[in-house]
């Protein structure tokens, strides 16, 4: 079976394929979606963001070079959406300011050791990252994003990307240890 | 065993994550591989690596689904958005599109053949050229037969113009049903010349397959017999 590449799509949605629009939507928007919410925290304001990202891809499909992959390209937007509706500049980075003002609802890190599972204590730690930290473990784990495709969408160099990556990685350890999972590193 | 420089050893650590997610090339996962079989310290930090990747997937996986709501909010701002001016049918989009499917070996091939068929033409075009009548070059060169010949291929052919919904798909689809190839095009007005048949077909059943074409209303916008 010969399925249609996302490139494909892009250029029939160039073309007004609403058929196309919705192929690339079921494709892509889930992935899409869950980059939002973790950024902006709010499901509504996801859902709506997502809507918003698809709707410039509709009219920005024209433009589009293949220079990167369509998924590279919808994060990009996504990313720039959602830092728009926390009201921040797209180029302005994270911090942990942003980080408390959206604070995970669940429980602490040491509540979370009470339940004597160490995949939920990570996970609970990885929810606590800063913003920053928590987007580029995403990209990188689940996204499954290289090097040079996070740095086109977070906008930084590639450099940049690996010792960012390091930090959050550091940063994530010592959320462990602080709940009481000292992994020996760092 | 061979020892690393901390500089090196630092380089590789930072790919790690990477390598776990399967996204470096070939040559550096290849070197990050290398280096956790001679570095147990390394090797043990893969793993604390895998641990996140696994513990991450499991934590994206648990956020759910947008509702329904997304796509209908989609689709409304679609159709609010101000009628676009666009091409009907796109042919570099559609040739491209085709292209796709097939192998490289075959894509040589059909470009050596592109290449063969460039070189006739650009023959016939000089030998034409060259056998003008009052043409003063001493290559000048005619048949008895050359002033008459004619170079309009034989066949019969129509003007078509295709909807603007009508994707690349529908109209390869539509193609095939009447065994139509595209020729030429686009022409002004969004047409494209098509060939219906490979010989001269009588009027009435050239007729007869441009009404069947007109009656594909949803793809076809015009259609009109021509020489």
């Amino acid at each position: 079976m010969q399925v249609t590449s996302d490139e494909a799509l892009i250029g029939r949605i160039a073309t007004g394929d609403k058929v196309a629009m919705q192929v690339l939507f079921a494709r892509h928007h889930v992935r899409v979606y869950r980059f939002v919410l973790r950024l902006v925290r709010d499901q509504t304001k996801a859902e709506d963001l997502i809507s918003e990202v698809f709707l410039d891809v509709w009219r920005q499909a024209g433009k589009f070079e293949a220079r990167s992959a369509v998924s590279t390209w919808l994060l990009a937007i996504a990313r720039y959406k959602a830092l728009s509706a926390l009201r921040r500049r797209p180029d302005e980075e994270l911090d942990d300011e942003a980080a408390a003002a959206i604070e995970d609802p669940g429980d602490d890190p040491e509540v979370a050791l009470e339940k004597k599972d160490k995949g939920e204590i990570l996970r609970k730690c990885l929810t606590a990252l800063s913003p920053e930290h928590r987007e580029i473990i995403d990209l990188v784990y689940y996204h499954e994003k290289s090097v040079e495709e996070v740095a086109e969408i977070v906008g930084i160099p590639e450099n940049t990307v690996k010792t960012r990556m390091f930090y959050a990685r550091k940063r994530l350890s010592e959320l462990l240890k602080a709940a009481g999972v000292d992994r020996g590193w760092p | 065993m061979m020892t690393r420089n901390q500089t090196e050893r630092e380089e590789i650590e930072a790919l790690l994550p990477w390598h776990a997610a399967g996204t470096l090339s070939r040559r550096d996962a290849q070197r990050v591989e290398a280096a956790i079989e001679e570095d147990r310290d390394l090797a043990r930090q893969f793993e604390l690596v895998r641990e996140e990747l696994s513990e991450t997937i499991h934590l994206n996986e648990t956020l759910g689904a947008p509702s329904a709501r997304a796509m209908e909010k989609l689709l409304a701002g679609i159709e609010a958005e101000p009628r676009r001016r666009r091409r009907s049918f796109d042919l570099a989009a559609f040739i491209g599109e085709r292209l796709t499917v097939f192998s490289p070996r075959t894509l040589a091939w059909s470009a050596t053949a592109a290449v063969l068929a460039i070189v006739l033409q650009a023959g016939l075009i000089a030998g034409l050229y060259l056998g003008e009548p009052g043409s003063e070059s001493p290559a000048a060169f005619r048949t008895a037969s050359a002033p008459t010949r004619s170079f309009a291929p034989a066949g019969s052919y129509a003007l078509i113009g295709f909807t603007a919904q009508a994707s690349a798909a529908d109209v390869t689809k539509f193609l095939e049903a009447h065994k139509a190839a595209i020729v030429d095009g686009p022409k002004p007005g969004g047409l494209y010349r098509i060939r219906l048949a490979q010989a001269a077909l009588p009027k009435s059943d050239l007729a007869a397959i441009v009404k069947q074409m007109q009656d594909e209303s949803k793809i076809v916008r015009f259609v009109a017999a021509t020489e």
